[in-house]
């Protein structure tokens, strides 16, 4: 049944009976716990989460979901493209293109957004430098995603058979043709579920919004507690709907990862890449 | 460059909230995520059903919305704790679900042979995992765990937006007394890329001391 344990024999049987009744009731336990604290407040009382039932709240919320998808389309599509040109400078022939890549992803991935989104919001207009808030957030977070998009394209690119490129090669196309036609296609199939779980946590990081004052989900839902003064339905709505929309991303990339694992064809990129743990934890 | 020395022991005091956060928030996490991971693989099915739902909660949502969430809206429910002890717990919480996962993958590099041999030797299940499995599987992701580690570092700085003074929060207050942004600002990121380089550093070091070599 799994390689860790054996078909259980008649006496593992009722220990694990024993253990899923125990198990089942300190779930239970620390639900009810949970549950009385908050009905104990006055928190579940409908009151407080009537306005969810209402369209115009949704249509709030809404427009602040809408504005979080539009900014992480916006840094995807900047980030990926940075990220595709330094994937391809650090592994160029030349060295000094590689260092300058190699620095570049270096500082991007080991330096907080936060603190640059605070360079951007309090020390660059004391230079006298003001970009307009969705760029706020936008510049920062592009500067770190593309460091981690670089890596995962770098990653699927060189864990390709290097038969692919002489193949390539041997049939007459130019180091860029070959790119164009054989590697990248090939390598960014691969990659495709890494780059999917790396684009839902740059979704969860647009939740940065909040500081610049962006319309983000996480922004409006401030602006609701000011309105309603319901701290935690609202809070704990948010909550539930960047759950919602970042669980169907992640469930999708876990279905193109197992999808890429059955097809043999496709069977290259076998290895665990080591940047899909770092980037998701962002 | 004066201001920077004047404010020195300031910029210190900062580092080391961040310092101290990032020690405590760590190593929990890789308590609670060994837990998760051991409740992941069980035979059990409600408690692998609960650490799923465990780790893709905390994966999939953003942690700044669980530090607002935890540090102004759960007071309200009588969840009242200071709030450098609320940022550890919320940070713990939420990385331990990505040392899980990393943990999980750690056990699936186990050979088959290793975890039969534990059963021949007539291991139960729980020694089997604690003196066999689980080890092995932390000797596996050393690298991945550190950087987990390193995200950790990064996202500590989140803690200054709930109001945590911690290296963030003081750079940025300290560049609005000083007005040298490009001056405090770089120094701030070269030290957590230093923070960085050192866990990443001490995870080579142990990569080589722990790894098996199979």
């Amino acid at each position: 049944m799994n390689r860790i344990y054996d078909e259980p024999g008649p006496r593992t049987r009722r220990n694990m009976r024993i253990g899923s009744a125990v198990s089942f009731v300190a779930i239970a336990a620390l639900l009810a716990f949970a549950t009385g604290q908050f009905a104990a407040h006055g928190q579940l009382e409908p009151a407080k989460w009537a306005p969810f039932l209402t369209p115009t709240v949704w249509l709030y919320l809404g427009a602040g979901l809408a504005g979080t998808l539009q900014a992480a389309a916006i840094v995807a599509v900047l980030g990926g493209f940075l990220g595709l040109l330094l994937a391809l400078g650090r592994i160029s022939r030349s060295r000094p293109i590689r260092w300058l890549c190699s620095t570049y992803i270096e500082i991007a991935r080991t330096v907080p957004v936060l603190l640059l989104i605070y360079l951007m919001l309090f020390g660059l207009p004391q230079l006298g430098i003001n970009a307009p808030t969705v760029w706020k957030m936008v510049i920062p977070l592009t500067f770190c995603t593309s460091a981690v998009f670089a890596e995962i394209l770098r990653a699927g690119i060189t864990s390709l058979p290097s038969g692919q490129s002489e193949a390539a090669m041997s049939l007459g196309l130019s180091n860029a043709q070959a790119l164009r036609y054989v590697i990248l296609p090939q390598a960014a199939r691969n990659v495709s579920p890494s780059l999917l779980s790396q684009f839902v946590s740059l979704l969860k990081d647009t939740t940065l919004g909040y500081i610049v004052a962006y319309t983000d989900l996480l922004y409006r839902g401030q602006l609701l507690t000011s309105y309603l003064h319901e701290l935690i339905p609202t809070y704990i709505v948010i909550t539930l709907v960047y759950l919602t929309v970042s669980a169907s991303l992640t469930a999708l990339a876990t279905r193109l990862q197992k999808r890429l694992d059955r097809k043999p064809t496709l069977a290259v990129v076998q290895a665990p890449l080591p940047a899909l743990e770092t980037v998701s934890a962002k | 460059m004066n201001a920077l020395f004047e404010d020195f022991g300031s910029l210190a005091e900062g580092l080391g909230m961040t310092l101290l956060i990032l020690a405590t928030a760590g190593i929990g996490s890789i308590v609670l995520g060994a837990f998760v991971a051991v409740a992941r693989i069980s035979p059990l099915r409600i408690l692998r059903g609960a650490a799923f739902a465990y780790a893709q909660f905390f994966i999939n949502v953003p942690l700044l919305a669980l530090l607002i969430l935890a540090v102004f809206a759960l007071p309200a429910a009588g969840f009242i704790l200071p709030v450098v002890p609320t940022v550890v717990i919320v940070l713990a919480a939420y990385e331990s679900a990505y040392v899980a996962e990393a943990l999980r993958s750690g056990v699936n590099t186990v050979p088959q042979g290793q975890i039969e041999a534990a059963r021949a030797l007539g291991l139960t299940f729980g020694q089997s995992l604690r003196l066999v499995i689980v080890p092995q599987a932390f000797r596996a992701v050393v690298q991945p765990l550190g950087n987990i580690m390193i995200a950790l570092a990064l996202n500590t700085s989140l803690a200054a937006v709930v109001g945590v003074v911690e290296l963030t929060a003081h750079v940025n207050k300290v560049n609005l007394v000083y007005a040298q942004p490009v001056l405090f600002y770089t120094t701030g990121g070269l030290v957590y890329m230093a923070i960085a380089l050192a866990i990443g550093l001490l995870t080579g070091r142990l990569e080589r001391k722990l790894v098996v070599i199979r």
